[in-house]
């Protein structure tokens, strides 16, 4: 193997990404059993894990924009796993809101979710991420079809924005941080809306991180998309 | 072999940096506002004398020094919890003055201390129900309202009681971001007022009152949601009309003049059903009027309590 090939491969980053994700996560347990989430620790924890769920949400979308205006490839390869772990701290939040604030009293918690705009529009923010992390494999790009794939994971856009509605909601009067992330994600909705998933379909380069070695080549599920379309 | 050893190298610093960098970047977006934790006991110095054993107290378990001193919402301090124990550091209480005007016979400026001569102090171990379904218990030094609206004699007109707190952004970092209308202002019905259950706190856990607390004098209504409790108080002035009060006029849908604890008119984005007292894992159920409903419920006799929030 080739110096420039091994560059290519970033063999670093995927999992430099990943250990450095999880880190939020284990200092929360750490201070949870340290005391050190303060006097509401479910609190702390339930917001903390929605924040970071969040920005890894924003991450995962800002990923695309940043191959289309700088035409790195690196964002690409990371898409994926950033979305996943997205999904994973957002399941961890969902978690603790149900077994540890409610206590998995569902009777409260279905009053909540239907009752309450800021828990419902959070509930369905997590709900349209569930079949994304389920199709996010190789298997179930080619099953589906790489158009129909990723029309189905536009999801991840309406997600983003209840999320965010979410956060603005949930506030009790300053809305200074989750406006933040809102700006960020209008921002990236304006260059994703000039920039739509023609660039996608034109360029090997879009497929690529879908087809890792051990799967279907890229040229063969390219050749797929321009069939479907 | 010698090239392979470089690229391993190479890769395992990448490796390195970037979950270093990843990890720091969201620890520091998650609790870059974190600030290191208050002391458990309250300090030895300032001990008050006061009576103990008031007829109000609660007897639930006290919440922990350190919780009440750094667990607090006062947005003039900053609007997350942790803030008003961090930024009110140097915050000086003293010399402090009191105005005390409009529908009274006796108009005074008064010095905090001075208050604190006129009246006996006594403890009052009251539960504390945040708007936000948490909620502490707090043993408070300090004098029936009452007592001081006796003492500056109300007119007839007086019907109710505007209160304001400080108004220096210089001193109160919080107030230079607008996030609620500054100066705070709170208001009670006369009669609330001169309820023996409304006190006017100089301090809590036997000591004066720390700055997050609300130093050096706030208001303690414990049948109410905990932002009735106005703090850093500077002007007590008696009006005629309902005076306004900050949260109603940032949320009118959401927050009301009235404010009292009641778990079957939920807050519209939460549930007033239960709440979380610091320091329990379980939610335990929201009573009416915070526990207080046979003393103050019939204040509101005749009311409809769910147009009047």
């Amino acid at each position: 193997m080739t110096a420039m090939k091994r560059r290519g491969r970033l063999p670093w980053l995927a999992p430099g990404v990943l250990v450095g994700s999880l880190a939020p996560a284990v200092a929360i347990v750490m201070r949870a059993r340290s005391g050190g989430l303060g006097a509401n620790p479910i609190a702390e924890a339930l917001n903390e894990l929605g924040l970071v769920a969040l920005v890894l949400l924003i991450a995962s979308l800002a990923l695309t924009p940043l191959r289309t205006v700088f035409e790195w490839g690196w964002p690409i390869r990371i898409r994926r796993l950033v979305g996943l772990l997205a999904f994973f701290y957002a399941a961890l939040h969902v978690s603790v809101y149900a077994g540890l604030d409610q206590a998995f009293d569902w009777r409260a918690i279905a009053a909540d979710v239907s009752k309450r705009k800021f828990i419902f529009v959070g509930f369905a923010a997590f709900t349209l991420l569930i079949p994304l992390a389920v199709t996010s494999t190789n298997a179930s790009v080619r099953r589906m079809g790489y158009v129909k794939w990723s029309r189905l994971h536009t999801l991840v856009y309406p997600a983003a924005l209840l999320a965010v509605i979410h956060f603005v909601w949930r506030v009790k009067k300053d809305i200074r941080e989750p406006m933040v992330y809102g700006l960020i994600l209008g921002t990236l909705l304006l260059v994703r809306s000039h920039s739509p998933f023609a660039i996608d379909a034109r360029t090997d380069q879009a497929v690529e991180w879908l087809s890792p070695r051990h799967c279907a080549p890229a040229s063969r599920l390219t050749s797929r998309v321009f069939q479907i379309s | 072999m010698y090239r392979r050893r470089r690229e391993f190298l190479k890769d395992s610093l990448l490796f390195t940096a970037t979950s270093l960098g990843v990890g720091g970047g969201l620890l520091s977006l998650v609790k870059g506002r974190r600030s290191d934790q208050p002391s458990s006991e309250p300090p030895d110095a300032s001990r008050l004398d006061f009576a103990t054993g008031s007829t109000y107290d609660t007897r639930e378990a006290k919440t922990p020094y350190r919780d009440v001193t750094s667990y607090n919402n006062f947005y003039e301090f900053g609007v997350d919890k942790d803030e008003p124990a961090a930024r009110s550091r140097g915050f000086q209480s003293r010399p402090w003055t009191l105005a005390i005007d409009g529908e009274v016979s006796q108009a005074m400026t008064v010095d905090v201390d001075q208050l604190t001569r006129w009246f006996p102090l006594e403890e009052r171990v009251y539960r504390m129900r945040c708007v936000e379904a948490w909620s502490m218990v707090i043993p408070w030094i300090g004098f029936p309202l009452g007592d001081l609206l006796k003492r500056v004699e109300p007119t007839s007109r007086a019907r109710y009681v505007a209160f304001t707190t400080l108004y220096d952004p210089q001193r109160m970092p919080g107030q230079a971001a607008h996030v609620l209308d500054w100066p705070y202002v709170e208001g009670l019905r006369l009669d609330e007022a001169m309820h023996p259950l409304a006190i006017l706190a100089v301090g809590l856990y036997g000591r004066w009152l720390p700055s997050q607390n609300g130093a050096p004098l706030r208001l303690v209504v414990p049948w109410k949601y905990g932002f009735k409790g106005i703090k850093s108080i500077v002007k007590i002035r008696l009006t005629a009309e309902q005076p306004p009060s900050t949260w109603s006029v940032a949320g009118p849908s959401e927050y009301g003049f009235y404010a009292n604890v009641n778990p079957a008119v939920d807050h519209p984005r939460w549930s007033q059903g239960t709440e979380r007292r610091i320091g329990e894992l379980r939610r335990r159920p929201t009573l009416p009027f915070n526990g207080y409903a046979d003393q103050v419920a019939g204040l509101y006799a005749g009311m409809d309590l769910r147009r009047f929030f």
